[in-house]
């Protein structure tokens, strides 16, 4: 069971610390990132891929789920 | 749509809309905007504080389309692309009053962030103290950030809430266009509540079309690639990401060549117009702009662009700029060529206050 960030409805660029934050945390694993805005989705693409963690994306309903992973 | 999407979200889409505003905005002023001035979201919304007779600054009241046409340019494009998401409800108060100190840090130093990378690259050298000074507000902001500074989540709301600021540029639009005067002077000529300049940076503007045209198109761009002058610097900082420095670095550049074209570029510290060089004064004034910004999470621009998407607590932020506006020429916050207002320094120091005790107290434990 993977650990899951709640950064819906989070001002920019609040999702993107978290994340960052849990990434320098975990060194490398999987967690999970809720977010609602495609802003916050595209910046933690941008923070996962400079950082070499491999990001999957889900939408669900109005929310988007982000898998990241770093093995 | 998928391929417009992925390369809105390039750096070469970002690159795309700064080197658009870049291109535009001095001919904005070449077709008949104030100096330097072609775009400045902080200037315009005070002339629009004015036109609406918030403030009786008489060289500077006018309803700019500029800003009417970010909203609605942004707003086209998040229902096109299907990211209209109605919200709000993120400590709308502190919003309202970090809108309203950022646009008196700005109107001491007499510029948003795009008319300081504007007032670069038509050579005003004022700007480099402004945006060190931004960049040093942006960098408290971070560290309030870094330290669990949050205004809270925002929730969905309905759709109505997300088109009272769109419906608003509209009412603007109509005043624009119709200029209702139903007041009279003691001499019986007709006034307000519409006021427009008839000298000075606010009676200078271009053609409406055209400034609405262009302006729609900005806020379109901006809004699928979310250029954010704040976002830029702050990304840099914090994440070392360059994304959004590329957009602002386009702007510059293909303004300054504009300029150069133009006969537009004048190179010195001292009769920029527009402007003055108080050093301290210009720093000061972007350093509170430039942590009210990174505190709510956006440059004005983006503020205006968030709006359009539906973002209530953005159009929170953007209507106490306005208001700030108001508030900055009535108590002699404003500065002129001459310099800072009585009461700029003050007021700053106010501001920097306000933004202080935000910063260490609007904290919340993320999950």
């Amino acid at each position: 069971m993977s650990q899951i960030i709640d950064a819906r409805g989070l001002s920019c660029p609040q999702p993107v610390i978290a994340a960052d934050r849990k990434m320098k945390e975990l060194g490398r694993g999987v967690f999970e990132v809720l977010v609602d805005t495609e802003t916050a989705k595209e910046n933690i693409a941008r923070l996962a891929q400079q950082s070499g963690w491999k990001i999957e994306t889900k939408q669900e309903g109005g929310d988007i789920r982000l898998l990241l992973e770093k093995t | 749509m998928a391929k417009m999407v992925q390369f809105f979200g390039s750096r070469w889409g970002i690159i795309s809309a700064g080197v658009f505003v870049g291109v535009f905005a001095p001919l904005l002023q070449h077709w008949g905007n104030p100096k330097n001035m072609g775009i400045c979201v902080a200037c315009m919304e005070r002339d629009i504080a004015g036109a609406l007779g918030l403030h009786r600054a008489a060289v500077v009241q006018y309803i700019r389309p500029e800003i009417i046409g970010f909203v609605l340019g942004a707003l086209i494009a998040a229902v096109l692309f299907r990211e209209f998401k109605p919200r709000g409800g993120s400590s709308p108060v502190i919003r309202f009053f970090l809108g309203l100190f950022a646009m008196i840090g700005a109107l001491v130093f007499l510029g948003c962030p795009w008319r300081a990378l504007l007032r670069l690259a038509g050579g005003d050298w004022n700007a480099i103290v402004g945006l060190a000074g931004l960049a040093f507000g942006i960098w408290i902001g971070i560290l309030f950030l870094k330290s669990g500074y949050t205004l809270g989540r925002s929730t969905k709301t309905g759709s109505f809430s997300g088109l009272v600021f769109p419906i608003v540029m509209i009412v603007l639009l109509l005043f624009l266009l119709f200029a209702p005067q139903f007041g009279r002077t003691p001499e019986g000529t007709p006034t307000g509540p519409i006021f427009f300049s008839q000298k000075g940076p606010g009676s200078q503007h271009a053609p409406i079309v055209v400034s609405l045209i262009i302006a729609l198109c900005v806020g379109f761009l901006a809004q699928r690639t979310r250029l954010c002058t704040m976002g830029a610097i702050r990304d840099v900082i914090l994440i070392r990401n360059t994304h959004l420095l590329s957009g602002i670095l386009g702007i510059v550049i293909a303004a300054f060549i504009m300029n150069l074209i133009l006969g537009q570029f004048k190179a010195s510290f001292s009769d920029q117009p527009i402007a003055h060089a108080n050093h301290l004064w210009n720093f000061l004034g972007m350093v509170l702009a430039g942590l009210a910004f990174a505190l709510a999470g956006g440059c004005p621009g983006r503020q205006l662009f968030l709006s359009g998407e539906g973002d209530g607590d953005a159009a929170i932020f953007a209507t106490g700029m306005i208001v700030g506006a108001g508030f900055a020429h009535n108590f002699s916050m404003a500065s002129s060529p001459a310099g800072p207002g009585a009461y700029g320094p003050a007021s700053v120091i106010i501001g920097l206050i306000f933004c202080i005790v935000a910063g260490f107290t609007m904290r919340e434990k993320m999950a």
